[in-house]
């Protein structure tokens, strides 16, 4: 269970650059579900997000998971409980490093590193089955340098390595949004094989209507740094994007014009 | 070049791979330009020469001079990651700062260590030439440092230093407390830098307060040799290189050196190896740090 309350985010406070990114966020994610977040640009999903890594300071509000008051501790010290998949392929992995260093990496997420070998013979294979999962052919190749491989192919790696270690919740930063129609159709189909398989909680932040209604148990939408619309079950399979869209535009009070949603 | 002249530099050549391999750590594994090396050579030289005059025991001194060293990469690391500092200034500030202390923990510019006894004074009386024995022993504390440097890059704790420097924002979210990798890699980088002042200084018989002039630039220098002669991704085969590239280099000076021809003298070192280094930056093709790091800082 992830609880965010009265979550408040304020940037550049007191100075004539001050943002608002959060102005007041209570939010639960019970155990299981898989809720996608959309909203323009400044709604404040990214900073939702960061909220949960602990990348982004509360200006005031609690952040619970499993009971454990996280609100204080920073990134590194969450990131047991917290995994994280990038918007930008080359931001969620190392190229200078090889396939199976970056998976030995998000193996020991939130663990202690000692001084034994990264790579062991069983963690390579492991790192090999894991691998042929994906289907890409990347089983063979874990010693190649992670800049070789294609924005699609790191984003699927990326996914991969976040469920390599434990997590209460993985976190999806429009991680498809970088890649070509195609490469993120594959991307979010395993993105659904993994949350269902491996039961994860996950909070899927996109620009897409069409993924927020098709991906996930939970629509939540996020308008000028607040949630304005909650949806599930039975209500939101009722949903299609055309009912999206107004409903965006009734709270923006206005109609959607040059914004950068996606329809599709 | 006689037989003498090439196992001088092949000596001093493994003494500076221990200079390479500390610049390897924090320019490339650590993506931190550090000249904090020009002052914590000096600071190794002065705290075992310092030591050793005194009576204490040379391995010893050589721990604590390490110690020094290591010491002086946290002050760097500390006013970087504490207050922000500019990586290149505070190694600066550091490496100034440094210059003072030298000259206070020797009371004095240098120090001779002629008559005592040194690490290498048991293997003197082996039979072998001294000129001998020094390469000998250099090299076999080289292989040493190599492999326990390898094993520790190859390991769980290693590659956290590595993605590090490779990805900090990756790093933090895998969990990876970036500052205390920064105040690790910088102590082992400056007390491998120590260590080579303190074989210098053992070796040659002195320590002197501006003999760590340079040492940066000659740290890349065959930093830069190494990679290019070994285009490998294999972390034990990088770290050789470092040595490999450290000790080529001198011995190529020393080839120029003793090349009437070319009209060198011993005073155009640092004029040679700087020429060197801007030739390797600019060069199309060739990797190397300080590349890296400009192009790192434009995006």
């Amino acid at each position: 269970m992830i609880s965010l309350s009265d979550i408040h985010v304020t940037f550049n406070a007191g100075t004539p650059l001050e943002t608002k990114a959060i102005r007041g966020i209570d939010l639960s994610i019970p155990a299981g579900q898989f809720v996608a977040v959309i909203g323009s640009n400044g709604a404040g999903k990214s900073t939702l997000l960061n909220v949960l890594t602990g990348d982004a300071p509360l200006t005031r509000g609690r952040v619970v998971i499993d009971e454990t008051d996280v609100s204080t501790w920073p990134a590194p010290r969450r990131a047991g409980m917290v995994a994280r998949v990038f918007q930008d392929p080359m931001a969620g992995t190392c190229e200078g490093l090889s396939i199976e260093e970056n998976m030995a990496l998000a193996a020991a997420r939130g663990g202690r590193r000692g001084l034994g070998a990264a790579l062991t013979h069983d963690r390579r294979g492991t790192f090999r089955e894991r691998l042929a999962e994906l289907g890409l052919g990347l089983e063979d190749r874990l010693g190649d340098r992670m800049g070789q491989l294609s924005g699609g192919q790191r984003q699927a790696v990326s996914l991969l390595m976040a469920t390599l270690a434990d997590m209460r919740i993985l976190l999806l930063d429009e991680h498809t949004a970088a890649l070509d129609p195609r490469i993120a159709s594959f991307v979010l189909e395993l993105t659904r094989r993994f949350v269902e398989s491996f039961h994860l909680t996950a909070l899927m932040v996109t620009h897409s209507m069409r993924q927020a209604l098709d991906y996930g148990d939970r629509t939540v939408m996020l308008h000028e740094g607040k949630i304005v619309f909650d949806v599930s079950g039975d209500e939101r399979s009722k949903l299609d994007v055309p009912h999206l869209v107004e409903l965006f535009s009734k709270v923006r009070g206005e109609t959607l014009d040059d914004d950068a949603l996606l329809l599709g | 070049m006689s037989t003498f002249a090439l196992l001088g530099a092949i000596e001093i050549g493994l003494v500076f791979s221990l200079v390479a391999l500390g610049v390897f750590l924090s320019f490339r594994v650590l993506n931190f330009p550090d000249l904090t090396v020009d002052g914590s050579f000096p600071l190794g030289a002065a705290v075992a020469a310092t030591l050793i005059v005194s009576g204490v025991n040379p391995w010893l001194a050589t721990l604590i001079a390490m110690a020094a060293g290591a010491a002086a990469g946290l002050v760097t690391a500390f006013l970087n990651v504490r207050f922000n500092i500019l990586h290149l200034l505070a190694s600066i500030l550091t490496m100034i700062a440094l210059y003072s202390i030298n000259l206070r923990i020797m009371g004095r510019p240098n120090v001779a260590l002629l008559q005592q006894e040194t690490v290498l004074t048991p293997f003197y009386g082996l039979g072998l030439a001294q000129a001998e024995v020094k390469p000998i022993f250099l090299g076999v504390l080289l292989i040493l440092v190599v492999l326990i440097l390898w094993r520790f890059l190859v390991s769980d704790f290693g590659l956290a230093m590595r993605a590090t420097g490779a990805n900090p924002r990756m790093a933090r979210a895998q969990g990876i407390a970036t500052s205390g990798q920064i105040y690790s890699g910088m102590a082992l980088s400056n007390a491998l830098v120590a260590l080579a002042g303190a074989m210098f200084a053992q070796t040659n018989g002195f320590a002197d307060v501006t003999s760590g002039v340079g040492t940066i630039v000659v740290g890349l220098a065959a930093v830069i040799l190494g990679e290019t002669l070994f285009r490998s991704r294999a972390m034990l085969i990088v770290l050789a290189a470092c040595v490999i590239g450290s000790i080529l280099y001198r011995v190529a000076l020393a080839l120029a050196l003793n090349t009437p021809a070319l009209g060198l003298q011993a005073s155009d070192l640092q004029l040679v190896t700087a020429i060197l280094v801007i030739l390797a930056l600019v060069l199309p093709g060739v990797r190397n740090p300080i590349k890296a790091l400009i192009r790192g800082g434009k995006q």
